[in-house]
């Protein structure tokens, strides 16, 4: 392996055991309670071993029979007092270790949310709920196992090593030094295997993937009977996984043997050269005897120790795997301008209240507050735009849309229409030039209050598990039923809504997989309908929906958003004729503008497109 | 249940038995070194023999190198085994899950598929992988021990007699009370994937409508549920290890009571009574290891039964057994009716006869929801009808084995998937060892050329998770070529260009009618100029034929058609 990664790894490991302690820290109390609690009952297990001798000794050696009694009472006390506290401990360790398992998956989840599309684009979904699900069991499961394990190990070891040191303390430089050599070979070993379970781990999210998009894709792989090519596909990248985790696993598992074996070894050595030294009669047999059992009890703490290497390496992947995300760049969010609710005060002006009118609220740089009502004014100046660096979508665009318009975007098939609307509402920033809204650049408003302002009804509808009604709502949380079914009978979907077996409360599930794609967008136009917004973007918003629904769905829009901006992207001309101005897109410029009979007049390429729509006449 | 497993061992039999059979002799050979330990003392120092005591010591660096040695094989062993049988088990489920019908998909939701094929297969593989060692060695030390302890005073070795009934005895309650609360924790995981599921594929609308919050809510909420479930779980599972403890140390003192009243009486020696208590950890530790591994499988079970369910779903949809191929193309429906549940009260069609001849365009039209999709749908079986027959060149689909019908019946679907890779790999779907000038051919008829060549990398673009990358009405394109390099005897568009503009779907259609003569067309759309020319037109409502004909039939007497063209007409021209 190259010289740089090697320098590289441990750094790694250091900032995944930063990410994990960010959540353990939370609980220090309690994580110190455990380890006490650990320590007790590791003390309680020691003590009573140590125990014995005395008992055999004092006691049934004379046959102090009363003396007996009391002494196992004692001992009893003991023990019982170690069984408490591992079940206290064991107790404290389940709640904790779900708790900040419940916490990485919300903080990921939440972060995840503020994630810019492009992140989503690159990564297939299953890949990203991999890092939900077999990630984060890893450290639960390392949490669950490990944690009091390795408390409890250390305790043990410190404790067994100290008695050794008290019996003899030359033969202890024995044993000292195998320790070291072990924990060389642990430390050394567990970079190794880091890297095994980084693989492991990566392929397990690259199978992931695979298996969620297929499935998901399942329709398509029946048409084209594509089954066995993708099966081809699965088993190779499930046996890469299959090797990848064999690895890991090998490496992890030959780590118990050798550091048992080695532990052998050092009672092997400590026998021979105390055998050497009681002879030599630096020793008493008894003592040898009992020094020996103490050093072969040194080996138990190591060896669980290692075995608790595989659950924690994982585990340290895993983690890695999801700090990576929690650390990628969220959207970027710079704006300062709200959106907030106004109303007219006595003395004529405007000021922010419960309910009424929107308005923008931009604070200025003495600290002083402007308020300056909502309007649906959007201009472009100069918009250059590409996905890639050197592949502009858009090249140039000036365009506005004053309040109250029907702005509607044609063009051919990947002109620019939809880029155009992903603009807008920032899922992708400009790449030069700048677009503003009622005056402010769209940079200058906060994400979340610019999308607030806008309805988007996007080509592809999704719809989520719930009910009929819940996803209308989605637009609107308080919205009440009346406004629901109100909006809609505006987006013309009661009358299906109402022949479903539950009405409004019939539940949708596995993204409302038994309705068709034309009921489907109806939904999606109900729910912009109830979110009554003041801009609204409709992408091909009726596409499936056949043209005399599609009529009726826009005069009760027409009638919704009187006196707002529309922007309406259709290559079907029906949808855009009675739009205030149409803008014809082509290669990312703007060819021709005006309103359906200007552009008809014009017999431009409105007009070719117009014709060659007509030409069942 | 183990029986059903035991298949998916069949390639890693011989790992599975060397694993065992190391584990075995490591634990033997554990319990040799401390007789060589004794000999050391009891011979070696006693007799001041010290080419004994080496002879001995290296003996037990033998004894330690020949156990590494088996550990280590072992080590190997497992995880080959483990790994081996985890693929073979997913490998199998994926291949069933493939098998499934639609109807069958409807069963399970698909992100509960997904953790069955994911999650669930991973628990019960780390179950093979980490229980192999336990479960051999906890027996074969707990037996060895035992008969240790019976040699040295079977009056003493009672007290284990009654020891591990009560250990197993609380295990067995453990067991049972977990059991349920396993389920329940599965469960609950299953609706924390699927909101995370659901979220990431609609990330666009949660974003659009600034979700980002309420879903948050909606997750924390969730995610509470499952780590109460599991929190609850767990609990019951932890109270093991204080419950090992008190028994063990209950023993102990036991033993040093009765086995000191024993030597106070006479009937014992000293040196029995320690050599006895050493085993007492070894006994009580074997079932430990014991308890752990049935923790494990009581939880890998719940996943298992999970698997099973998957596996045991009856397939729908089987293909005929005869080596049947569709030679020209011609539909034939028969009364069929269809309802997507055997449940639902209203079907979904109902009665319809329809003929299409070989090489004809047909046109559906019809309004939202009046089951359009389901009626095509039915032709490459993605559904099964549920009464009345459905022929192909006058032989029921059911007839023909499922690839070829299939290959026969290309069909462009409404919601169109594309997958992450390039261009030429989503186009190589529809054929794999497809020419170069078949692809351009395709994408010639598809109108693909005239966006192809803007792209940054023509066929080798990366289309991105979904195909991102390319906008709706390329894609639709995109999904037309890949259909047609099926070369199929039957092609079915399912409103496939309604986001392609009307210049192009015209020349579309033109070059399909040029190029694709033989095969019959079937369009399913919302637009009459798309289908006007048909050989055939279906007026479709509520799952019903309304009327079938050409335009001009239509347009003179159906009421439905002669609405839907007078008001586009209106919306064009007037």
């Amino acid at each position: 392996m190259a010289q740089p990664t090697r320098h590289e790894k441990p750094k790694d490991l250091r900032k995944t055991l930063r990410f994990l302690w960010r959540y353990l820290k939370n609980h220090r109390a309690i994580l110190f309670l455990i380890s006490f609690l650990t320590v007790v009952s590791a003390g309680a297990n020691v003590y009573g071993t140590y125990l014995l001798k005395p008992v055999v000794n004092n006691y049934v050696l004379p046959g102090n029979i009363p003396g007996l009694v009391r002494i196992l009472v004692f001992m009893g006390t003991v023990y019982l007092a170690g069984v408490a506290a591992s079940y206290g401990y064991s107790q404290l360790m389940v709640k904790i270790a779900q708790k900040i398992v419940q916490e990485i998956r919300n903080d990921l989840f939440r972060k995840v949310q503020t994630l810019p599309l492009a992140f989503f684009d690159a990564r297939t979904h299953g890949e990203l709920m991999s890092r939900f699900t077999n990630d984060i069991d890893t450290i639960a499961d390392a949490l669950n196992n490990s944690f009091t394990v390795l408390i409890q190990s250390f305790i043990t070891l410190v404790g067994t090593f100290l008695v050794l040191i008290l019996l003899n303390s030359e033969l202890s430089v024995i044993v000292l030094i195998s320790f070291l050599g072990m924990f060389w070979f642990l430390r050394y070993s567990s970079k190794k295997s880091h890297a095994y379970f980084s693989r492991q781990q990566k392929f397990m999210g690259s199978l992931n993937g695979f298996i969620e998009e297929m499935v998901e894709g399942q329709k398509v792989v029946k048409v084209f009977n594509h089954e066995e090519m993708n099966f081809t596909e699965f088993s190779e990248r499930n046996q890469k996984l299959q090797e990848a985790a064999t690895g890991a696993l090998t490496y992890s598992g030959i780590l118990v043997p050798v550091v048992a074996s080695l532990s052998y070894f050092n009672y092997a050595l400590c026998a021979c050269i105390g055998a050497f030294f009681t002879i030599s009669g630096g020793m008493d047999l008894g003592s040898l005897a009992s020094y020996l059992v103490y050093v072969r009890q040194t080996a138990m703490p190591v060896n669980h120790f290692s075995q608790q290497m595989n659950f924690i390496m994982a585990a340290l992947s895993g983690a890695e795997r999801i700090s990576e995300i929690m650390e990628s760049m969220p959207e970027t969010d710079s704006g300062t301008v709200t959106l907030v609710h106004t109303a007219i005060s006595a003395d004529d002006r405007l000021q922010e209240s419960e309910k009424g009118e929107w308005a923008w609220r931009k604070p200025n740089a003495d600290g002083s507050v402007e308020l300056a009502p909502l309007r649906g004014d959007v201009r472009f100046h100069d918009v250059v735009f590409g996905y890639d660096p050197g592949h502009p979508v858009l090249k140039k665009i000036n365009l506005y849309a004053k309040p109250g318009q029907k702005i509607a975007f044609v063009g051919s098939t990947g002109a620019g229409k939809t880029t155009i609307a992903n603009l807008i509402n920032r899922f992708y920033d400009v790449t030069s030039g700048n677009i503003t809204y009622d005056g402010i650049n769209v940079r200058d408003i906060k994400k979340d209050d610019l999308r607030h302002s806008l309805a988007v009804v996007l080509q592809d509808t999704h719809l989520f598990t719930g009910t009929i009604a819940d996803n209308i709502r989605y637009g609107n949380p308080n919205a009440t039923m009346d406004q629901i079914v109100e909006a809609a009978k505006l987006a013309n979907a009661d009358s299906f809504i109402q022949r479903l077996p539950d009405g409004y409360d019939t539940m949708l599930s596995g993204d409302g997989a038994n309705l068709s794609q034309g009921q489907r967008q109806l939904l999606a136009i109900a729910r912009a309908a109830v979110s009554d917004p003041p801009v609204l973007i409709l992408d091909e918003a009726t596409s499936s929906v056949d043209a005399h629904t599609e009529k009726l769905i826009e005069t009760g829009m027409d009638h919704l958003m009187e006196n707002r901006t529309v922007f309406v992207i259709a290559h079907r001309l029906s949808t855009v004729r009675n739009a205030k101005a149409i803008i014809v897109l082509e290669n990312g410029t703007i060819l021709e503008r005006g309103s359906h009979d200007e552009l008809v007049a014009r017999k431009g390429r409105y007009y070719q497109l117009y014709t060659g729509q007509f030409e069942l006449s | 249940m183990f029986q059903r497993f035991f298949v998916y061992f069949h390639n890693y039999r011989k790992h599975l038995i060397g694993s065992v059979f190391c584990v075995a002799m490591e634990a033997v050979f554990e319990l040799i070194v401390p007789l060589i330990m004794a000999q050391i003392i009891d011979v070696g120092v006693v007799n001041r023999d010290k080419s004994y005591i080496l002879q001995k010591s290296l003996l037990m660096v033998a004894c330690a190198l020949v156990s590494l040695l088996l550990g280590a094989l072992y080590a190997r062993l497992a995880a080959v085994a483990g790994q081996g049988f985890g693929a073979e088990l997913r490998k199998a489920e994926y291949r069933k899950v493939q098998g499934f019908s639609f109807s069958n998909m409807d069963h399970f939701s698909t992100p509960s598929l997904i953790t069955r094929l994911t999650s669930d297969i991973t628990i019960l593989q780390n179950t093979v992988c980490n229980g192999i060692r336990p479960i051999i060695r906890g027996p074969v030390m707990m037996v060895m021990a035992l008969a240790m302890t019976v040699i040295m005073s079977p009056k003493l070795a009672v007290i284990f007699l009654i020891a591990i009934p009560v250990l197993a005895i609380c295990l067995f309650f453990i067991l049972r009370m977990l059991r349920p609360m396993y389920g329940r924790m599965q469960k609950a995981l299953d609706r924390v994937n699927s909101i995370v599921q659901e979220n990431l594929t609609a990330i666009r609308t949660v974003k659009s409508y600034v979700k980002g919050q309420s879903e948050s809510e909606k997750f924390e909420e969730v995610n509470g549920v499952f780590r109460e479930s599991s929190e609850r779980a767990f609990r019951y599972a932890v109270l093991n290890m204080p419950c090992f403890q008190l028994v063990m140390y209950a023993t102990i003192l036991c033993i040093l009571w009765f086995g000191g009243n024993f030597i106070h009486t006479g009937t014992m020696q000293v040196g029995t009574l320690t050599g006895f208590l050493s085993y007492v950890l070894q006994i009580l530790n074997a079932l430990m290891m014991i308890s752990n591994v049935f923790l494990m499988l009581s939880r890998s079970m719940i996943s298992a039964s999970r698997i099973f369910e998957v596996m045991d779903e009856p397939q729908e949809i089987v293909g005929g057994t005869q080596e049947r191929m569709v030679q020209r193309g011609q539909i034939d429906f028969d009364h069929v009716c269809f309802k997507y549940q055997e449940a639902a009260k209203e079907d979904v069609l109902s009665d319809i006869c329809l003929h299409i001849g070989a090489g004809q365009t047909v046109g559906i039209i019809g309004g939202t929801g009046s089951a359009k999709s389901s009626l095509v749908q039915l032709i490459p079986r993605l559904y099964d009808v549920t009464s009345g027959s459905l022929k192909i060149d006058g032989h029921d689909v059911k007839e023909y084995p499922i690839a070829h019908l299939r290959d026969a019946v290309g069909m462009v679907l409404q919601k169109n998937t594309l997958f992450s890779g390039t261009i030429r790999e989503n186009l190589k779907w529809g054929n794999v060892d497809a020419t170069e000038e078949e692809l351009n051919w395709a994408c010639h008829i598809a109108c693909v050329d005239e966006f192809l060549p803007r792209l940054p990398d023509g066929y080798e673009t990366d289309l991105g998770q979904g195909g991102v990358n390319v906008s709706g009405g390329q894609k639709q394109r995109l999904c037309i070529a890949r259909a047609l390099l099926k070369r199929p005897r039957v092609l079915i568009f399912d409103d496939s260009t309604s986001a392609v503009d009307t210049a192009t779907e015209a020349k579309i259609r033109e070059r399909l009618a040029e190029n694709l003569k033989d095969t019959t067309k079937i369009f399913i759309t919302q637009r009459i100029n798309s289908i006007e020319h048909a050989d055939l037109i279906v007026v479709l409502k509520d799952g019903k034929i309304n009327e079938a004909g050409k335009h001009g039939e239509l347009l003179a007497h159906n009421p439905i058609y002669r609405d839907i063209y007078e008001f586009q007409r209106k919306g064009t021209t007037a």
